[in-house]
């Protein structure tokens, strides 16, 4: 693939910051998904973050660990997971980034794992228990594929391991903003907004908070601490647990939670965000 | 990162971006606080003093007499707690009060890991919480009130399969939170580096007596050494001291119920990928997912392994073979009828391993065997599944 990524122009557009939206894929099941992605990118979602779960999710917090198993006893499998990638593909033109466990990238090879990738038509991947240590045949494989390789920073990553990731990394940087695992935190950490700010000097790469934040307010929060985008995983992930056995309701629900926090985000310009269910 | 984070392809530190900085400090601490002075006296003390090592190594004339070869147990169901993990235990432990961290997490699967967590937190003096599987907590009832008892907090873990795997889950995910004021206390050969290095030294006190005490009795090192392997803590901690020397290693793993049922034989049976932060052979499914494991013993009971045994497997140094849940069982009679010795389950599938290989040792060849632990534990599971003969 040549020129730049469909992830590089979405944060160029000048539509900052980014609402990145989380959710499990074969959660409730394959079709659900199919139309989950459709709703969060209809409803204004300026990226999706797609999780293909695995078996034994030590980054996760309960939802998206309750979520990933529902999605497996479903049948979810990660020839599924590039299916569901391009059925969206199909639909929609926004950026997809998939969020995996090493081993899951690993059993399927990890070059074949990004082409094939790529060739569903994911624009990045980011690897939960990959540090940038261990990333080399991950970046490798993602650069020949024309992937973006996504890698964490967290508030506690030294500043020589700081810049390495940088140089490492593209499409964006990924900030773990609370410590701790995914899932719906009330506050927003001081020293996150700080450390943001920090990244921010150092690099010219896009940065994106994500772990914690569910509410409009946290959005302000980061819009003001200089983020370019951030991204909602567990509170999106609920809201499909919740309602799973009402699909109608689902949808109305995740349209109404996606424009309140698009609001927040700085973008009130949206005319057909109740798409009727 | 540095080769020694790695034993050939496998190990390395496969962590969420949160724990590096904790791993980091760890490996410095590691590196600088075990070889000091003050570190090995106080670990000297609580080993002689405190667990009651060198544990023996016992000549047993009746199994030498009908297996024909002289074989040797080491004592190490006669360490306090009733196992080996407590060298493990301490060690860490006082790890941490070195590094000033007060809070102490760990994963038990049997609970004999957790004891001897609880054990090391009540002598040195930090709070002590003990991830376990709530079906593990049923089925070890009696471990769950011995953790109480020392002061530990026990935290019911009912996520994923609730057993071993999912314990160590939700212990990382707890150490990801709180990793500024806590130590987490790995029970096995497990887990990203440090830890499969560190756990190794804090074990290899068993086979540096060995050496030492059949040189005392024979004059030479032992022609072939068994142990079982779970995660492999008293398995490398036995045969480390030995890898360069001509002495044939023999790794016993869970077979369960065989290997083409459910079994815990990852090195006999599985395939290389990452687990709780390295890179080892696991139990999994064409795309990676981990399968449950199963033995009659919990403390095999676990689909993955430690990534030197990976290696060790690879280099063909190590031969590993499948026990069964039957001969584990057979076994564990064995050694309480020949010796007068009730080994723990997990020490069986040793025992039985050794009887296997016995034939092909002469008369004056020296087979030892760890006996990681004993059998207390299992007495009343075994009572059950047995029929007894009058």
């Amino acid at each position: 693939m040549t020129g730049i990524s469909r992830i590089t122009r979405a944060f160029e557009s000048g539509k900052s910051p980014l609402l990145i939206t989380c959710m499990v894929a074969g959660d409730p099941d394959y079709a659900g998904s199919v139309r989950i992605a459709r709703v969060l990118a209809r409803a204004g979602a300026d990226m999706l973050e797609v999780v293909m779960p695995f078996s034994d999710p030590v980054a996760d917090g309960p939802v998206i660990q309750e979520a990933g198993a529902r999605a497996l006893s479903a049948g979810m499998t990660t020839d599924r997971l590039f299916s569901l990638i391009r059925e969206v593909r199909e639909h929609s033109a926004i950026p997809l980034l998939i969020m995996t466990y090493a081993n899951i990238v690993i059993q399927r090879g990890v070059d074949r794992f990004y082409q094939d990738a790529a060739r569903a038509g994911a624009d990045g991947v980011v690897v939960a228990d990959v540090p940038v240590e261990e990333a080399g045949p991950f970046c490798d494989a993602a650069r020949e594929a024309g992937v973006d390789p996504i890698l964490f920073v967290s508030p506690d990553t030294s500043p020589e391991r700081l810049d390495f990731i940088i140089s490492q990394g593209k499409g964006f940087i990924y900030l773990v903003a609370a410590r701790g695992v995914t899932g719906v935190r009330e506050e927003v950490a001081p020293e996150t907004l700080a450390c943001l700010g920090n990244i921010k000097k150092r690099t010219k790469l896009p940065v994106v908070p994500g772990f914690g934040i569910s509410t409009p307010e946290h959005i302000r929060a980061y819009t003001w601490a200089g983020a370019d985008g951030v991204i909602v995983g567990s509170a999106i992930v609920g809201i499909v647990g919740e309602f799973r056995e009402w699909p109608a309701e689902m949808d109305y629900a995740l349209q109404k939670f996606v424009k309140e926090l698009k609001t927040a985000s700085g973008h009130p310009d949206l005319e057909e965000v109740f798409v009727q269910p | 990162m540095t080769s020694a984070a790695r034993f050939g392809q496998y190990g390395g530190r496969f962590v969420p971006e949160t724990l590096m900085g904790a791993l980091e400090e760890l490996d410095e601490a590691y590196r600088a606080i075990v070889p000091s002075e003050g570190f090995r006296k106080e670990m000297e003390y609580y080993l002689q003093e405190y667990a009651g090592r060198a544990t023996p190594l016992t000549f047993c004339r009746n199994m030498s007499h009908d297996l024909c070869c002289r074989v040797y147990l080491k004592r190490e169901d006669l360490l306090h707690s009733g196992a080996h993990k407590l060298n493990n235990a301490l060690g860490q432990g006082l790890l941490a009060r070195f590094m000033g961290k007060r809070r102490i997490i760990a994963e038990t699967g049997a609970g004999q890991h957790g004891v001897a967590a609880a054990i090391a937190g009540a002598a040195l003096g930090l709070s002590v919480e003990v991830y376990m599987g709530t079906d593990d907590m049923e089925r070890q009832a009696l471990n769950v009130a011995r953790m109480q008892m020392l002061g530990a907090e026990v935290v019911p873990v009912s996520s994923g399969s609730r057993t071993l795997k999912d314990a160590i889950n939700e212990a990382l995910r707890d150490w990801v939170a709180n990793v500024r004021d806590t130590h987490y206390l790995i029970g096995s050969v497990v887990g990203p580096h440090p830890f499969p290095s560190m756990v190794r030294d804090f074990q290899t006190v068993i086979g540096r007596e060995i050496r030492q005490q059949i040189v005392e009795k024979e004059g030479r090192l032992p022609d072939a050494m068994v142990a079982c392997v779970g995660g492999g803590s008293n398995a490398i901690g036995m045969f480390h001291p030995f890898l360069e020397d001509a002495v044939r290693l023999y790794g016993a793993e869970a077979g369960g119920e065989g290997l083409s049922g459910r079994h815990g034989a990852t090195l006999c049976a599985g395939r290389p990928g990452v687990l709780h932060g390295s890179y080892t052979y696991l139990i999994q499914d064409a795309f990676g997912q981990i399968l449950e494991s199963h033995s009659i013993s919990a403390g095999l009971d676990y689909p993955g392994v430690g990534p030197e045994h990976s290696f060790l497997r690879d280099e063909g140094r190590v031969i590993y073979r499948p026990v069964t849940d039957a001969e584990a069982l057979d076994s564990f009679l064995y050694l309480s009828r020949t010796e007068g010795i009730i080994p723990a389950l997990e020490s069986a599938h040793a025992v039985a391993l050794a009887r296997v290989i016995a034939p092909d040792l002469g008369r004056d060849d020296i087979l030892v065997i760890n006996l990681s632990g004993r059998g207390d534990k299992d007495v009343a599971q075994v009572a059950a599944r047995i029929e007894w003969c009058p």
